[in-house]
């Protein structure tokens, strides 16, 4: 065994660390991700060295198909779909975990070996499950961002004793598996993948669109776990590490998507939020708040102009509508009359973690104007003008003041202590929770219906024209 | 048999690996979050290198049937979809974060 491979390997994973570490500023984030492509370089070139050409043909011809798709689409991808995006890898990972198992589990059944070895045969089969779960999952959530079924929670009586049930069954196999040192019968081991996947499907199914951040992040910890355990199945502590870093990284968005919303991880998965047994009816049919303004784009522009700060609040409305390129096109309008422009970020803003900022990053919107909830919240009380630009819950007063509400205590931007708020909304339907929205009929609320990029484009004609 | 001083040692591993990552990663800001996500997305494509192990495994054993090669060159595209997807489009993501001055 000779000492290069296992230093460059140190190397490699010293690399990606660095990397890591230098996303902590936007000015040195692409210096980072650099490290981290180094370090793959190194990882990658070691372990096809030490293959010696063994199966070539058949890694080759991975390695050329997943590079070409895997490059191809992150050209192509528009940053609007991103959470899909990151759906799509992360299962990817966990499918690659899964597949690994399958394999190595073949092979043995097939080599007619004696038992496996306890550590491999726990390690395989907890990656494989993990990273099955995840696939599955992964898909659902991508089909679901991809609005090919409903964003909304799919849910069914008796959802959680068949997922129970399940959860139970897997892990009556999976034991199985081990005691028997991977010599089970083969039907209990497809059995098990196949109840790993309807897992995963069946986990995703009831959670709602606007709970997206924390499941993407979850899915994401969850595939470096099953890349960390693949590690211990085939001894490499390349794996071990990656899959750890991952798996943190994926645990801490997780944990403050969930704060965000002030909600236990329990609730989000668990809870089918806003599909409340006949709330969104009944919220329909009370039609919402009656009592509300609504202005003129002529008018919001004139506010606008002669404003002194102005706070954009965006939301998932504005990645749908592909408005970011218009808002920034109004901010230079108005920065040009010597306004202050600002953005309030809300963390569960859009569909993952940091989705409004690499919108507005698309649209060239400087970083150092992008606020996140805390600094957002002490500037509002001096803001003239706060700019609602499809964001709903995250805005609701009813967070801060009615306990009776499902989001009360959820942290909000506190658009309302702005002098004036600005609504831009496509109708008065509540928002994705079903929840009224009271900050639409406060005083110093006025509302400007219309489609965001229109509504945004006609403002900045006005603000022009004045 | 198993090699419990070995088992001891990769956990370790796991476990310091798992303090690092929650060390550096806390220290990422919410700007970020995206990139960061795209980025790991990245860094866990070396379970490429898991399924390059087990593609080198199936095709040592002398086992050369037609599904199970497709499994492993399935494994081994999905790690690379993450390797070169993951990087390329953290780049291409920022590339758009810039400052004031420099977005002029």
């Amino acid at each position: 065994m000779n000492v290069a491979a296992p230093l460059l390997d140190l190397a490699a994973i010293a690399l990606f660390i660095l990397g890591l570490h230098f996303l902590n500023s936007p000015a040195t984030a692409r210096f980072g991700n650099r490290l981290a492509m180094a370090g793959m370089v190194i990882a990658l070139t070691v372990v096809l060295v030490q293959t010696g050409g063994v199966g070539w043909w058949a890694i080759a011809a991975g390695i050329l198909l997943g590079g070409a798709i895997g490059i191809v689409a992150a050209m192509r991808v528009k940053m609007t779909a991103m959470p899909q995006m990151v759906a799509l890898y992360n299962g990817a990972g966990g499918g690659a975990a899964a597949m690994i198992g399958v394999v190595e589990y073949i092979v043995f059944a097939r080599g007619g070996g004696a038992s496996l070895d306890p550590i491999v045969s726990v390690s395989l089969v907890v990656s494989m499950i993990i990273g099955a779960v995840s696939f599955a999952g992964s898909i659902i959530a991508f089909l679901k961002l991809q609005e090919v079924m409903t964003g909304r929670p799919i849910t069914y009586p008796g959802q959680q004793v068949v997922n129970a049930l399940i959860a139970l069954g897997i892990i009556a196999l999976g034991v199985w598996f081990v005691i028997s040192g991977g010599t089970l019968a083969s039907w209990g081991f497809y059995l098990l993948l196949l109840a790993a996947l309807a897992l995963g499907v069946l986990f995703v199914l009831p959670i709602g669109g606007a709970d997206m951040p924390v499941v993407i992040s979850l899915l994401n910890s969850f595939t470096g776990l099953a890349v960390a355990i693949a590690g211990f199945e085939i001894d490499s502590e390349l794996l071990i590490i990656c899959g750890a870093l991952v798996g943190a990284s994926g645990t801490i968005l997780t944990v403050d998507m969930s704060r965000a919303m002030n909600r236990s991880l329990a609730n989000v998965l668990f809870s089918a939020f806003g599909s409340g047994s006949g709330a969104e009816p009944a919220a329909a049919a009370s039609g919402g708040p009656q009592n509300v303004r609504s202005v003129s784009a002529d008018d919001v522009a004139v506010m606008l102009a002669y404003a002194s700060k102005v706070m954009f609040v965006p939301g998932y409305g504005m990645a749908v509508a592909q408005a970011q390129h218009s808002v920034k096109a109004l901010a230079d309008q108005l920065e040009k009359r010597g306004v202050k422009v600002l953005y309030a970020i809300h963390p569960v803003a859009g569909r993952m973690p940091g989705h409004m900022n690499v919108l507005l990053a698309e649209a060239n919107v400087p970083y150092e104007q992008l606020l996140d909830l805390d600094d957002a919240n002490n500037e509002f009380p001096t803001t003239d003008v706060a700019l609602v630009i499809g964001a709903n819950d995250v805005t609701n007063p009813a967070a801060r003041n009615v306990p009776s509400s499902p989001i009360y205590g959820m942290p909000i931007l506190d658009v309302d202590k702005a002098a004036n708020v600005i609504v831009l909304k496509r109708s008065m339907r509540s928002g994705f929770a079903g929840i009224d929205n009271p900050l639409y009929e406060l005083p110093n609320t006025a509302m400007l219906f219309g489609d965001a990029k229109a509504s945004v484009d006609a403002l900045t004609a006005a603000v022009k024209a004045l | 048999m198993t090699d419990v001083s070995h088992l001891i040692t990769l956990l370790t591993i796991l476990v310091l690996a798992i303090f690092v990552g929650f060390e550096v990663i806390s220290k990422v800001p919410t700007t970020l979050h995206t990139p960061l996500m795209s980025a790991t997305n990245a860094i866990h494509g070396i379970v490429v290198a898991g399924a390059i192990v087990a593609t080198v495994s199936l095709f040592g054993s002398g086992n050369s049937e037609i599904a199970l090669t497709i499994v492993a060159i399935a494994a081994v595209t999905l790690g690379a979809i993450n390797v070169f997807g993951g990087f390329a489009v953290t780049e291409r993501m920022l590339q758009m974060f810039r400052r004031k001055e420099g977005g002029k």
